[in-house]
């Protein structure tokens, strides 16, 4: 049955003798090889060489903070909604008083968690964020781990770092020089 | 009874040769993965030591400590002695190869070569043949009809390859009158001459060997007897450890003892172009003893073989990574209605040019 007109009326032709022969075929099949012999290898040597990342890379999530370093996250739900995947939780709280400096709203995030295992890495939850608070970043990728659980980051991973200047270690706060080791070490 | 020096030398350079062959067939292994990973565009093994130069040791490490597994209903003993005889028969016929030109110390001179037989190139024959018992015993002592086809399939083979590689054989030996395979390099040598080589005389019979070396050593495109897609592993498919290990061991010292035959009988062996020029000229212009003179040439020759080996060693590869796999039909139809009617027809031809007295 022709469905098409496009059908090609194909002519099984004899071999010639040197089709037959094989040898040239043959010579033909090492040329190509030998080519690919001196060309450039794909191979990327992982860790010592590192392939650069692009620049529109999205990564590891974390959650911002603003100039002050308060969380900007007010649990709105927006991101939970927006994914695709499925992959965010929260669970949204109300600031107590003397908080105003941890959180910049008067609604936050009590827990936040995100599924590494579940998350497809499109920036939706980006996008949707109406605070800028949940961010994709250029450069990291969720490293591998033993256990599922492993891979359900909270707040605790998530957070971004106090800004260094506000941060201490056992209560001393950082001197400048360390300050600026630290930034140079998140940048 | 051989004199003690002159058993003392010979040993000697028997364990070399013996040392040698286990060297190249363990870093056989490496080139292997090399040659198949730039011939596909990758590195290939680089991280056991600088170039990954150390694999061989710790794939030996791998195959020594994995464990030894012997499938139930098989021939206990005959499924040990499989693979020992497919090694030993391997490193038998290197001995009769003439790795170089003769070396002299004082007043004693000797031939870097195993052992000088008058039947070198049958003995190479003989102990090759008896390889494919290797396989047989291996793949019948399996009890696996995988095994089982696998060694039916090698020891057709290797029987319908031998006859057109035994006639490709008979060309050179009408042309040589030797079996020897000392007397057929020396006769490839002659001063200032180097096109006495015996690819140019039977570059016919070279390619009719070569096809057949390469279905004698089961590699691709003839390495029907081990065809994963169809016999999952061939006659080693029961097989584990160490003695998985001597297989694919005899498998490349085969392919190293094929091209040294190969480089022996086509390739003038240890002769090199202008070796008798750069011998006189060291005895002429640097004022050297003709001994010491020879020494050396005898030693670029040794480098030089092994250089010829090296280079058809790299074109086994080469080839594996290029070409597919013959089907058995075709692998058949090619042994029997191709090469032995023209093994034949170059028996007719060189005949008909020595009569004619073109070539001797």
């Amino acid at each position: 049955m022709q469905l098409t007109n496009r059908a090609k009326k194909l002519e099984k032709k004899p071999m010639t003798l040197a089709e037959r022969a094989y040898l040239p075929a043959i010579f033909q099949g090492l040329s190509i090889t030998m080519r690919h012999f001196f060309m450039k290898k794909a191979t990327v040597r992982y860790p010592e060489e590192v392939r650069p990342f692009a620049p529109i890379f999205r990564g590891l999530h974390v959650l911002k903070r603003d100039e002050q370093g308060r969380e900007r996250c007010t649990a709105c739900g927006l991101c939970a909604v927006a994914c695709p995947a499925e992959a965010i939780t929260m669970v949204a709280g109300e600031r107590k008083k003397g908080e105003e400096g941890l959180y910049r709203e008067e609604k936050y995030a009590i827990s936040y968690e995100i599924n590494m295992l579940r998350c497809i890495f499109c920036g939706l939850c980006e996008e949707a964020c109406p605070k800028a608070a949940v961010y994709l970043q250029p450069d990291k990728i969720a490293p591998p781990r033993y256990e599922r659980d492993e891979f359900i980051y909270g707040k605790d991973r998530l957070v971004e770092p106090v800004s260094p200047d506000a941060r201490s270690v056992r209560g001393i706060q950082l001197t400048a020089d360390q300050a600026d080791t630290l930034r140079a070490r998140l940048a | 009874m051989l004199e003690l020096p002159a058993l003392g030398w010979q040993s000697i350079v028997i364990f070399v040769v013996f040392a040698l062959s286990l060297l190249i067939a363990t870093y056989c292994t490496y080139a292997e993965r090399v040659i198949a990973a730039f011939l596909q565009d990758r590195v290939g093994p680089d991280r056991a030591g600088p170039y990954g130069l150390l694999q061989p040791l710790a794939d030996a490490v791998k195959m020594f400590t994995k464990e030894e597994f012997f499938p139930g209903g098989a021939n206990k003993a005959l499924f040990i002695f499989g693979p020992c005889l497919a090694m030993i028969t391997a490193l038998m016929s290197s001995a009769v190869i003439p790795f170089g030109n003769n070396m002299s110390f004082g007043n004693n001179a000797f031939f870097l070569q195993g052992i000088e037989v008058n039947i070198g190139m049958l003995w190479v024959f003989g102990v090759v043949s008896l390889g494919v018992y290797g396989v047989m015993i291996g793949g019948w002592a399996s009890n696996n009809k995988f095994s089982l086809l696998g060694a039916i399939r090698a020891a057709s083979q290797n029987i319908s390859y031998e006859l057109a590689m035994g006639m490709a054989l008979i060309a050179v030996l009408m042309m040589s009158g030797t079996l020897s395979l000392r007397e057929i390099t020396l006769q490839q040598s002659a001063p200032g001459e180097w096109a006495m080589w015996n690819i140019v005389r039977q570059p016919l019979g070279f390619i009719i060997f070569l096809v057949c070396a390469f279905a004698e050593t089961n590699r691709t495109p003839f390495d029907l007897p081990e065809c994963e897609t169809e016999l999952v592993g061939g006659y080693h498919t029961e097989y584990s450890s160490m003695k998985l290990g001597l297989y694919l061991f005899a498998e490349y010292i085969n392919i190293f003892v094929a091209s040294a035959v190969m480089s022996v009988l086509y390739f003038g062996g240890f002769n090199f172009p202008f070796q008798y020029e750069l011998r006189d000229w060291f005895v002429n212009s640097q004022s050297w003893e003709l001994a010491s003179a020879q020494n050396l040439i005898t030693l670029l020759g040794t480098v030089g073989l092994f250089l010829k080996i090296f280079a058809f060693i790299f074109f086994f590869m080469w080839i594996r990574w290029t070409l597919p796999r013959f089907r058995y039909d075709q692998l058949m139809r090619l042994g029997w209605t191709i090469l032995i009617p023209l093994a034949v027809f170059n028996i007719l031809l060189t005949g008909g040019l020595i009569l004619a007295g073109v070539i001797q």
